[in-house]
């Protein structure tokens, strides 16, 4: 962020166009770099809550699963406030 | 024969970002700087590199008959009048498209290397069969590319195709750049760009007007001694090719008024 941006967070104007198209680029390469569709980021993301949850109660509102990229590596990074552990008899291991 | 001919591929995945014009103006600065060059017009589809060269009027055959071998490889090379170390190998007819092979790519890429220090093959647009036959020829890349969201992106697929088919080394060319834009971050700085593509900076072309003036009359910029904003970029480019140390422009160093100054003062990354 840049001195610019901060004064036109302050005067409540728009960001500028340059951070748009950062930001914008950054999120459809890590798309494409990793050839997931948003539909199938959003499944994965589903079911990667659903087996945390077995096993730690999370803030699900909180959570974020996104794709973050650097260096031409794309990274899966899943941020998951816990709330509490659950009891070992609740971990969702069946039978 | 040439030993260390460098083979260099110059695409960019979308069109219209001056792949051409680039390789037009890289030939002729590095033939004026006394390497011997050949530039091959490997969009055989939409064929422009002839044109500016403005050696349109001059090709009698091209890389589809020396294909064929109904004539040599020296017949269908067309010299630069102006600049005799450059010549150019032009794109045959676009139904070539239906039997070329990477092979026969890599056929006639294998002829010029015999002869010349430099081989720029200038790359159709795409990712498709044309680029793939292009890719199979060569053995380093630079990619073009211009501050804008859709000409980065498709740069990025390309760099991954490059990547997988062991192309190396692959360095960037940032084209079309506005001082003044950038510092009004409107548009993509040049440390925006090489850090999402994470690709070394071989150089960057300032937007010029001069450049349409120079395809207008077919002489390339570097031909005519220019000494316009992107013919500067472009002999400077040339230059580091040839493994001299030329610095590169830094777009908000340009203006030196209060009014600049206050605007870089602006763009200070805060976190």
């Amino acid at each position: 962020m840049t001195l610019r941006d901060i004064l036109n967070k302050l005067l409540g104007q728009q960001k500028t166009s340059a951070s748009t198209a950062r930001e914008r680029l950054q999120l459809v390469l890590a798309h494409d770099r990793s050839d997931l569709s948003p539909e199938l980021l959003d499944q994965m993301k589903r079911e990667i809550l659903e087996v945390v949850s077995k096993y730690v109660e999370i803030n699900i509102d909180e959570g974020a699963v996104s794709l973050e990229t650097e260096d031409r590596m794309t990274a899966l990074v899943a941020n998951l406030p816990i709330k509490r552990s659950l009891p070992t008899t609740n971990s969702g291991v069946d039978s | 024969m040439a030993t260390n001919t460098r083979i260099i591929l110059i695409c960019s995945g979308k069109g219209g970002v001056g792949k051409t014009t680039l390789t037009a103006n890289l030939g002729i600065a590095l033939a004026r700087q006394g390497a011997k060059t050949a530039v091959l017009d490997a969009d055989f589809g939409l064929r422009n590199l002839d044109l500016l060269l403005g050696l349109e009027n001059r090709i009698v055959y091209t890389a589809q008959e020396v294909l064929e071998e109904s004539c040599r490889l020296d017949q269908a090379l067309v010299k630069h009048k102006q600049e005799p170390n450059l010549a150019l190998l032009p794109a045959g007819n676009p139904r070539m498209l239906d039997w070329l092979k990477p092979e026969d790519m890599q056929r006639i890429v294998s002829m010029l290397s015999d002869q010349f220090d430099y081989v720029l093959i200038d790359c159709p647009a795409g990712v498709e069969d044309g680029f793939k036959n292009a890719v199979s020829a060569t053995k380093e890349a630079i990619i073009v590319t211009n501050p804008e969201v859709s000409a980065v992106r498709d740069a990025d697929r390309v760099i991954g195709l490059l990547n997988t088919h062991g192309v190396n080394p692959v360095q960037l060319v940032l084209n079309r750049v506005r001082p003044k834009m950038i510092a009004s971050q409107e548009m993509l700085s040049v440390d925006d760009v090489t850090d999402i593509l994470a690709l070394p900076l071989l150089g960057l072309v300032l937007e010029d007007e001069q450049v349409i003036v120079s395809t207008n009359r077919g002489e390339p910029l570097t031909l005519t001694g220019s000494n316009s904003p992107a013919a500067r970029c472009y002999s400077n480019i040339a230059r580091r090719m040839q493994g001299e140390d030329i610095p590169l422009l830094d777009p908000s160093k340009e203006g030196s008024g209060m009014r600049d100054k206050f605007i870089r003062l602006m763009q200070t990354k805060i976190f």
